[in-house]
């Protein structure tokens, strides 16, 4: 067979998928990849080619206040998602009858808006929100307690968001697990409890990777449930990002954006190897 | 009713295939390193091998999936490596039969008649008819994943032939069936090729299989052919251990060569003379290792005589398997020689005990130098 | 006893209540008939729908959120599709480079792609057009697009392609007949979702609208700052039943693929 024709072959076979793939491509890059790239570079190119912009950080205490918050905040959502998320996930597994209707039960906040979300939330922990008017009833507190533009608030409507994106990947893991293992547990004499600790949760971790991960990274880069219901004193990363630009510090924005970046990337980086994570996190995606 | 479709058998339509030092390569891992065949027109050839000997690929070459990285690919002559597959006019039935599954099976059948252009009402005609032939007919209607295992089998028979190839390459494809069906189908494929008399190339790693069916065997090893030829010469004279104890049950006997008497070795195997034939006289001294079927061997205490010329051997049965029709000795010669005999289980053949010592014989035209 | 063994239950229950009482009360509030929050509300009415449905300002935003939804399905699901086809048989070096590309909007903070798109836009006069959104839009939305008609392609057995080329149908014959059918279910729930991230889009949109390309959401976020009147509520409403709606048959398309 001849050479000519091996490589005429072996160019078709390139050749067809690129005409598929690069109309796509291209459009990304011309209004999505490009601007973007064009945006971050300022910040090593404004004036003019400097590091500047970066090593200011470590000497800024606003920038330093913000990211530690960022990074808190995301913390705090993250186990709060796991908290809830994993019991939620449990049970649609467990009592496969209820499932379609807990799922529903889940799927309908995830499928609203993150506006409509956040302001619901407002909504329910304003001074005359239904917390406050719940706990007036009861008789817990005399007068309405601030929730509503505090930390907390942040948190809280934060994890509500993104229970679902813990919930999920957990359900998939645990649907996963082979059902004879344990029934083999159980015929070995192990109590329920025990079979769930040792066999159950430890099969179940590479979902909780996946969930724990896309929480966190996706808590680092929130930007509208903060500024909605959390307090103008405690600004995320984004927000700050978002001022910065409307005041035209393209140069600093630029900065803060690559670090939010950095740090989103690196933990995926960190987190993607670990067995598992990979395929959970693709079954996921919505 | 099905005449049309064989009456390529009358004209002798099956085409001929030409492998010529055949290579594929993944990475500098060689899947085929070297394959030359010559298929004969209307001719059952089976590719038997176990799972990596690059079967499956060379079929694909043939097919025009893979691209051969050496060697060239004929069919009736002419070169076909350049053809893209669907210009080559070949049938093809996969090991999951490949049914489109949003297709009826009349619209699965009549998919390549659509390809060619035949007209709605032809198409029906002829769809009609490949049902019948693999006795479907009514079924058309239906969707894959309404029909059994075997109907969609025998559905994608049926696709592969409407068009009347005349090469039809066959991957595996009774390999999802149970036992009983499946020697069914190996019938009616036997039938259908007598019928079409068109060539049929058919992979397996089945070698049971492979001898029911085939006109030929290529027994397939590491990229490379073995051995090729009708089922009773691969199963009497295989020319390699491989070959050997790949197809049927062999019984492998080291030996020394100590002499040469015309075209048959005479060797030494645990104190006890062996004769077999051999290819090519080995050297005198030189360590063989010299091959006989368990159903070649008979226990020689007692009447058995025979006029064609006996090995014997003494052995002390280890152990004593009653098969239903036959039963299965393991038996050890001198140090640890294992050999195993068949026999059939007629009420009128005493059985051995196990610890029993016996003598063994069969005809040194049974036993092969490989 | 039985509380004991009802627990895991109750606490399921109320884990799924946190999760519903927002949606419920943000439906509840639209329909009360008093300007400011409160829950329960006093009395009941369609106050805030009729002050939906007569403002010009609101109709127009949800019109212009409509349109630029419908472009950006068109275009997100014609690439989206292309390149869930293309990609995967790329060699290798490019695919990954490609994937990561495609994806990215997925992972990627979306402020930074706010206003990275912001930056290079406003240079080009795409600022405060429609233009600007549904360009904007497509690129966040064909990452849905792709994991939803690639998940799909992946379940296709690739011996089907095989065959129907050793049938005789050349590459795009076989593609328009077997492949393009199989994977319609995955193209529907694709466009279902690249219409619903673009209707809700808010982010891009607080920056690229301006002023002449207010969209929906960019409305809500605007009166939210000015006043919390529960008009907003009424219009969460209608897009919570809207989502919901469209996000069901996402669903049952989903169910219906065959294999």
């Amino acid at each position: 067979m001849s050479k000519a024709a091996t490589v005429r072959c072996s160019a078709r076979s390139v050749s067809a998928p690129l005409v598929l793939a690069a109309p796509p491509l291209l459009f990304m890059l011309a209004f999505y990849a490009v601007p973007v790239l064009s945006m971050l570079l300022r910040s090593v190119s404004d004036p003019v080619w400097t590091l500047s912009h970066y090593a200011s950080l470590t000497g800024d205490t606003v920038f330093l206040k913000v990211f530690c918050n960022t990074l808190y905040t995301s913390l705090i959502v993250t186990l709060g998602t796991l908290v809830l998320g994993y019991p939620v996930a449990l049970s649609l597994v467990r009592a496969p009858r209820w499932a379609p209707f807990i799922l529903v039960l889940i799927l309908l906040p995830f499928w609203t808006s993150v506006l409509v979300r956040s302001y619901a939330w407002m909504v329910l922990m304003g001074r005359h929100g239904i917390i406050n008017e719940a706990l007036l009833v009861i008789g817990i507190v005399n007068q309405p307690l601030r929730i509503l533009n505090t930390p907390l608030a942040t948190q809280i409507a934060m994890i509500h968001i993104l229970l679902p994106y813990m919930a999920l990947p957990i359900t998939n893991a645990l649907r996963q697990i082979d059902p004879s293992l344990t029934r083999a547990s159980s015929g070995l004499g192990a109590t329920p409890w025990a079979t769930f600790r040792q066999i159950t949760l430890p099969l179940s971790l590479p979902g909780v990777a996946a969930g724990t991960l896309m929480v966190f990274v996706l808590g680092l880069g929130f930007y509208i449930t903060p500024a909605m219901v959390g307090g103008p004193r405690e600004i995320t990363l984004s927000m700050l990002i978002a001022q910065q630009v409307d005041q035209l510090n393209w140069a600093y924005a630029a900065t803060l954006s690559a670090v939010l970046l950095a740090s989103a990337l690196a933990i995926i980086a960190a987190f993607y190897r670990l067995p598992g994570v990979s395929n959970a996190f693709r079954m996921s995606a919505r | 009713m099905a005449a049309e479709l064989t009456a390529t058998r009358a004209a002798g339509h099956g085409a001929s295939v030409t492998l010529n030092h055949l290579e594929k390569s993944y990475d500098r891992v060689a899947a085929v390193a070297g394959v030359s065949l010559d298929i004969h027109s209307g001719e059952f050839l089976t590719l038997l091998g176990p799972s990596g000997s690059g079967k499956t690929t060379t079929l694909m070459m043939i097919a025009g999936f893979e691209m051969p990285t050496g060697g060239d690919i004929a069919i009736d002559g002419k070169s076909v490596v350049a053809v893209p597959p669907y210009r080559r006019n070949i049938g093809m039935v996969f090991q999951n039969y490949a049914l489109f599954p949003h297709l009826t099976v009349a619209d699965n059948i009549g998919f390549p008649l659509r390809q060619r252009g035949v007209a709605k009402v032809e198409r029906a005609r002829q769809v009609g008819q490949a049902l019948e032939l693999v006795h479907l007919p009514g079924h058309g209607g239906r969707y894959p994943r309404q029909l059994s295992g075997g109907q969609q089998q025998r559905v994608a028979l049926a696709r592969a032939i409407v068009f009347k190839p005349r090469l039809l390459l066959m991957d595996e494809p009774l390999g999802a069936l149970d036992k009983q069906l499946r020697e069914n189908m190996q019938l009616e494929m036997r039938r259908l090729h007598a019928d079409l008399g068109i060539t049929f190339i058919y992979v397996t790693h089945d070698q049971e299989e492979a001898l029911t069916m085939s006109d030929r065997i290529a027994v397939m090893n590491e990229g490379l052919v073995a051995q090729i030829g009708r089922p009773e010469d691969l199963y009497d004279r295989p020319i390699s251990r491989f070959v050997a104890a790949f197809i049927g049950e062999s019984n492998f006997l080291p030996a020394v060569v100590c002499g040469i008497e015309d075209d048959v070795v005479v060797a030494e195997c645990e104190g006890a003379i062996i004769r077999a034939l051999a290819q090519s006289p080995p050297a005198r001294g030189k360590k063989v290792v010299l091959t006989t079927r368990p159903e070649r061997i008979r226990f020689a205490d007692g009447a058995w005589n025979s006029t064609v010329p006996q090995n014997r051997l003494t052995v002390t049965v280890t152990e004593a398997v009653f098969a239903g029709e036959r039963c299965r000795y393991m038996l050890q010669a001198g140090q640890g020689i294992a050999i195993v005999l068949k026999e059939p289980s007629s009420a009128s053949i005493r059985r051995r005990a196990v610890g029993e010592r016996a003598e063994i014989a069969w005809s040194v035209a049974d036993t092969i130098l490989v | 006893m039985i509380v004991v063994r009802l627990l895991p239950a109750m606490v399921v229950g109320l884990i799924l209540l946190f999760l519903v009482l927002p949606i419920l009360v943000v439906m509840v509030v639209s329909f009360s008939s008093e300007t400011y929050l409160t829950f329960p509300p006093p009395a009941f009415g369609l106050r805030w729908y009729n002050a939906y449905f007569a403002s010009d300002d609101w109709l127009q935003s949800t019109w212009l959120s409509l349109r630029v939804a419908a472009a950006v399905v068109v275009l997100a699901t014609f690439f989206g599709t292309l390149a869930a086809i293309g990609i995967p048989r790329l060699p290798s070096a490019l695919r990954i480079l490609a994937s990561a590309l495609i994806l990215s909007p997925l992972i990627v903070p979306v402020i930074i792609v706010a206003i990275g798109i912001y930056y290079s836009f406003a240079r080009y006069g795409l600022v405060g057009s429609p233009t600007g959104l549904i360009l904007a839009h497509t690129c966040l939305a064909i990452p849905f697009v792709v994991t939803s008609v690639g998940a799909n392609l992946a379940g296709i057995d690739p011996r089907l392609e095989q065959a129907a080329l050793s049938l005789g149908a050349t590459p795009s014959g076989t593609f328009l007949q077997i492949t393009l059918p199989l994977i319609r279910p995955g193209i529907l729930v694709g466009a279902l979702f690249a219409f619903i991230t673009s209707f809700d889009e808010l982010v891009v949109a607080l920056f690229i609208s301006g002023s002449g390309a207010v969209t929906l959401p960019r409305r809500m976020w605007d009166d939210l700052l000015f006043q919390i009147e529960p008009t907003i509520a009424a219009v969460s409403t209608l897009t919570i039943v809207l989502t919901a709606a469209l996000m069901g048959c996402a669903q049952l398309l989903r169910k219906r693929a065959p294999t």
